[in-house]
């Protein structure tokens, strides 16, 4: 295919935010037809690639030509316009409208110059038949939706706009199993229809599966474009971080003696959301939370922080009853609790605020002298964290909105380390970082673990679970539907529970 | 038509914000008095200045229980007839129980702000009712209950001699006793921001309340705090102002909302909360009090004035936004 | 059948808002001494659409997450340009009538650019413009006084047929003029998407600042409808800061109660006149009542803190705590 006109070309782009270079002399071309992979780490200039593309930022230098047109997209309706669709990470869609509003929110149907709600709900209605999204209503308004159905509405979306080049932006992040086939069939498709896509993806397994072509960035630059089947896995990885890797995880430790229980959760169920879930976590353990997104596994860690109201059941830590009833009695139970939110961004962290104040929040009574906080004390303590996790900052005072995603999970993590923490919950802690930033939350986890700490881990990525974990409770519709250990826990062991496939052959 | 680009990179600017606000605040306050010098050379006098200062103690001091609020990214409306309460309720205790009343009229008056705000603050975090609406009741409760007060029990309202003194006594060096007050009251309000757990607590609430609440801060504590504090303020100032017109009367706290509210923002703290520092707020205070004293001396019918000062402070405003999108 | 069940759950507010006050509206009357007659229902009326037209002016920039502290003073601007433009001939009254139109669209349009193009705070931007307008009517208006053509004010206080009063008729009107062909126009969705998520509106290709601009312009005009109303009502016009403050307290609640959220992208300017309605039927109970003079503040103020108080039962059914602070 690549003998036909490009769709997108970028010639000695370069994007500058102050004195920093996020994309740097780049030379980018995707062809019709083709399914282009993006890769690189947080930084690397992905993003803001495709915010030049389509029209959310425009380059500070250089030419950008659609269809081989030169063009200069001040917002992103006029990349639309030209044909550039994309589908954002962060969605795009308003939860306060219905599905069909929407899904026609630029051009609805008309008539008599007012927007046509039925020609709207019937357009509706073909747009989610044609992903296989039947069962979405399109009066159903989208903050209703489980996040993976928006994000199935978000993809019907560009769809809908009959794009010459789309663009997904770690657009499977949320998805089930199912509907990630159904979303690399139609993208198949669109690729038989000529469509160009730019694929983004931290998940290299999803990127074998459906790149034509991919390209590596790394620090703003492009690295090397390359075709499918060119360069090992291990090559890729190499050129994303580039340094070597010795191992992706840590080693596990030989089973131990078994340690006291640290955390004993009895029959706790919450709504539809929890049914009867029982669990022990040692002390020194990683337990890993697996299973298809949004069987409970969230529920479940906001429940053992207190977040949830009426949850029943019982909860022990080091076998005394603790009561849910918030983070703050979570901070106080005598092995302390710490949760690694969701989302980094409105859960974790308050991004004008700067590091220091982000860091040393959850601690801040340690430091309190009388009625004043002891700066001093204060700032050593954060220092000593920051160097102890390797987070690179230029300065305790600048915003932590100014860091890269994975420096920001790291300022969360830091924020809880520094609180002692007996027994530390996280939530998908490495969804959207970059790899080596990964391979260190993998490290600090054992070194944690080596030193007592019980971890509960929940991550949607398997290979994750498998690598880290001691063990993996994979859950399922609100209740724990098996527990993988040792040489069970592989990846088939997990997606089988995960799917819940077919109980006897698990029992044969 | 085209739509702009959104913001992208206006964060780490924040910190020269300040610092641009604030440059720009103190220019227009000199600007100002040379203006006003070249018109009569009485403004740079420093009876004049002492005057102003004065004056603008009351606002300053509302002004830093508002910024309070205003901080955790909620506003209270309850403050004209907060200060209206504060006054009726000094007068009345003083009338009402003679010398002791005397004693007890100030720790009253306050008392009674600090009660509003803490219902206020209730509301606000038990409630999670939009500030905006709940301080906007409260306010007309407080409102009729002082109607039903005043009409009901015709209390005194005059002035104790204690509140007189405070408000325009100058027993040190000729400063105005208001004025240290206003310094008493914001020196603490520094201390409580920037040296407290209370005050980092603050700021974490005003940024994002969610994130706050999983790091275990007790964001409905602080929101309480902060309301009780504006309460207080509130009524404190209206106990001065009584003590300044020697009475206290309906609705004497409703001239003070707006200026009190655009004081902290033109001081550069944030409408949306998370972000402001006093020295702006002194900056806004003073700022406002010559303006209307300006305006006041050139005889300014109140058309005028009124005018005046919507476009000054919009014009200011519009001034430190156009930085940000300078910078950008 | 699914339809409806979705209808019903999208305007959940509009309906207890339409509940709450046809029963207070049947207190009302029952207990009214003359009961329910032309006359009555026309005063009624009367008052309450001047409420209603800024609840609804209010409606539309708290859709966009917005808010406008200006309406009531825009209205008293309104009132005071009526009193000195809408005189003479009936012809002369329609010009002077497009002309007051005209400012109050003008006047929140300025509202809206400030807001857009100089990127401040929508509160803090309209409680500068208010002054500025407030300012302005003091101009035009010094002291209370005017005049207003007559035929046009008779006829619109007044009644059609005999019996329907004509302000709920010019309501209604404006509803379905105004109201209906906003909500289903692309600019008026766009005015819900923005106050929903305006950053995911942006990325959606949303027109964002036009949304913005006609959603403060149309509530400059329909407060000016409302300041129009009111000198029809009064034959004269009245720089009052106090009528134009309780206007802008009044509006907030209004739209409260009518199920439109102060958190933006839900809600309906039809509620809001619901809303209205039942904050000055609340008034008139406590005239058939006979409520001491003395504690009718209180009781108003009591009842508007329960009235928004309301809007705390949301949190009952919270279970997540996250959920609290969205």
């Amino acid at each position: 295919m690549s003998d036909a006109a490009p769709i997108l070309e970028m010639k000695h782009v370069s994007k500058r935010y102050g004195g920093i270079a996020a994309l740097n002399e780049v030379d980018f071309v995707a062809y019709p037809g083709e399914i282009h992979a993006v890769l690189g780490e947080n930084g690397a200039g992905k993003s803001t690639l495709i915010k030049i593309a389509a029209g959310v930022t425009d380059p500070s230098d250089g030419e950008v030509f659609v269809d081989g047109r030169r063009v200069n997209f001040r917002n992103p309706t006029e990349a639309m316009a030209a044909g550039v669709v994309c589908v954002f990470q962060e969605l795009s869609l308003l939860p306060d409208l219905t599905v069909a509003d929407n899904l026609s929110i630029v051009s609805p149907p008309l008539r008599g110059g007012l927007i046509d709600s039925a020609g709207q709900r019937q357009r509706a209605r073909e747009l989610l038949a044609s992903i296989g999204c039947e069962d979405v209503h399109p009066l159903e308004l989208v903050r209703d939706l489980p996040l993976s159905r928006r994000q199935m509405v978000e993809i019907a979306k560009a769809l809908g706009k009959k794009p010459k080049l789309l663009i997904l932006d770690e657009a499977t992040s949320a998805l089930t199993a199912a509907d990630v086939e159904r979303v690399y069939a139609i993208i198949r498709k669109l690729r038989s229809e000529g469509v160009g896509i730019l694929y983004v993806s931290h998940r290299m397994h999803e990127i074998e599966a459906l790149a034509d072509v991919a390209t590596v960035f790394r620090n703003g630059r492009r690295i090397e474009t390359f075709r499918k089947g060119e360069r090992s896995v291990s090559a890729i990885v190499q050129m994303m971080i580039g340094r070597e890797l010795t191992h992706h995880y840590p080693d596990k430790p030989a089973p131990k003696p078994a340690e006291p229980v640290a955390l004993s959760a009895k029959n706790l169920s919450w709504g539809a959301q929890l049914r009867d879930i029982s669990l022990d976590i040692r002390k020194g353990e990683i337990v890993g939370l697996g299973g298809l997104d949004g069987q409970g596994q969230r529920s479940l860690l906001l429940a053992l922080f207190g977040v949830l109201k009426g949850v029943s059941g019982t909860v022990e830590i080091v076998g005394k009853p603790h009561r849910l009833s918030g983070p703050r009695s979570a901070m106080r139970a005598s092995l302390p609790l710490a949760l690694i939110p969701e989302d980094r961004k409105t859960e974790g962290l308050m991004l004008p605020m700067n590091i220091r104040d982000n860091i040393s929040l959850a601690s801040l009574s340690r430091f309190q002298k009388g009625l004043r906080l002891d700066g001093g004390k204060e700032h050593s303590a954060v220092e000593r964290i920051i160097d102890s996790l390797k987070i690179k900052i230029s300065d305790l005072a600048a915003a932590v909105s100014t860091l890269s995603g994975g420096n920001q999970q790291k300022v969360v993590l830091a924020k809880w380390l520094m609180t002692d923490p007996g027994i530390i919950l996280l939530n998908d802690p490495t969804r959207g970082i970059d790899v080596g930033t990964k391979q260190e939350v993998y490290q600090l986890l054992r070194d944690l673990a080596d030193k007592g700490v019980a971890v509960l881990f929940y991550s949607t990525d398997y290979a994750e679970l498998i690598g880290c974990c001691d063990r993996v409770l994979v859950m399922y519709n609100g209740s724990i539907a098996r527990e993988l250990e040792g040489q069970h826990l592989n990846e088939r062991t997990i997606i089988e529970t995960a799917l819940n496939v077919d109980d006897k052959e698990q029992a044969a | 038509m085209s739509e702009s680009k959104l913001p992208v990179a206006t964060i780490p600017a924040l910190r020269f914000a300040f610092d641009r606000s604030l440059v720009i605040a103190f220019s227009c306050i000199i600007l100002m008095l040379l203006g006003g010098a070249l018109y009569s050379r009485e403004f740079l006098s420093p009876e004049y200045l002492l005057q102003q200062l004065q004056i603008s103690a009351f606002l300053g001091i509302i002004a830093s229980g508002a910024m309070m609020v205003i901080l955790i990214g909620h506003i209270d409306l309850s403050i004209p007839w907060t200060v209206t309460l504060g006054a009726m309720m000094a007068t009345a205790v003083a009338g009402w129980f003679g010398e002791t009343g005397n004693l007890l009229a100030i720790p009253v008056g306050v008392f009674c702000g600090a009660m509003v705000g803490l219902l206020n603050g209730l509301g606000v975090a038990y409630l999670r009712l939009p500030s905006m609406i709940f301080t906007l009741g409260m306010n007309a409760v407080v409102q009729g209950l002082m109607v039903l007060h005043t009409g009901g029990f015709a209390p005194q309202d005059h002035a104790t001699d204690a509140m007189h003194f405070l408000a325009v006594g100058r027993p040190v060096f000729g400063i105005p006793n208001a004025l240290l007050i206003w310094v008493v009251v914001g020196a603490l309000t520094i201390f409580l921001l920037t040296r407290t757990a209370f005050g980092r607590r603050v700021y974490a609430v005003g940024n994002r309340e969610a994130a706050a609440y999983l790091s275990g801060v007790n964001t409905n504590a602080v929101i309480i705090w902060c309301f009780v504090l504006s309460g207080a303020a509130a009524a404190f100032a209206g106990v001065l102002l009584a003590g300044y017109s020697t009475k206290a009367y309906q609705a004497m706290g409703d001239p003070y909302l707006l200026p009190a509210i655009a004081a902290v923002v033109l001081g550069g703290t944030n409408i949306l909360g998370g972000r402001g520092n006093y020295l702006g707020t002194i900056a806004g205070v003073i700022l406002i009090t010559l303006l209307q004293s300006i305006l006041a001396v050139m005889q300014m019918p109140e058309a005028g004035r009124q005018i005046i000062y919507g476009v000054v402070i919009l014009a200011m405003l519009l001034a430190y936004g156009r930085g940000d999108i300078d910078r950008k | 059948m699914n339809d409806l069940r979705h209808r019903i759950h999208h305007n959940g507010g509009l309906l207890a808002a339409i509940g709450l006050f046809i029963v207070m509206f049947i207190i009302y009357v029952s207990n009214h001494p003359v009961g329910l007659t032309a006359a009555v229902a026309t005063t009624a009326s009367n008052k309450a659409v001047l409420l209603a037209l800024v609840a609804m002016a209010q409606t539309l920039p708290v859709l966009t997450r917005g808010l406008d502290l200006s309406v009531g003073m825009v209205f008293i601007l309104a009132n005071c340009l009526a009193s000195v433009l809408v005189v003479g001939t009936i012809g002369e009254g329609f010009l002077g009538i497009a002309i007051v139109l005209g400012a109050g669209a003008l006047a929140g349009f300025i509202n809206g650019a400030i807001i857009v193009w100089g990127r401040l705070q929508p509160i803090i931007t309209t409680l500068a413009t208010g002054a500025v307008y407030y300012g302005i009517a003091l101009y035009v208006r010094p002291g209370p006084g005017g005049d207003v053509q007559s035929d046009i004010a008779d006829f619109a206080t007044g009644q059609l047929f005999g019996v329907i009063p004509t302000a709920l008729v010019v309501l209604l009107a404006i509803v379905l003029i105004v109201w209906l062909p906003y909500r289903n126009s692309v600019l008026g969705r766009a005015a819900y998407a923005v106050g929903s998520n305006e950053q995911a509106a942006y990325m959606s290709g949303v027109p964002v600042q036009r949304a913005k601009l006609l959603a403060y312009t149309l509530a400059g005009f329909l407060a000016a409808i409302g300041g129009l109303m009111l000198t029809f009502n009064t034959y004269s016009g009245e720089a009052s800061a106090p009528i134009a403050g309780t206007y802008t307290l009044n509006s907030i609640a209004a739209v409260v109660i009518g199920g439109t959220s102060l958190f933006g992208g839900w809600g309906s300017a039809i509620g809001s006149i619901f809303g209205a309605f039942v904050l000055r039927t609340i008034e008139d109970l406590l005239f058939v009542f006979d409520l001491d003079p003395l504690w009718q503040p209180l009781f108003q103020g009591v009842v508007l803190l329960a009235a928004v108080s309301l809007g705390a039962l949301r949190v009952l059914r919270i279970r997540n705590r996250l959920e609290l602070f969205a």
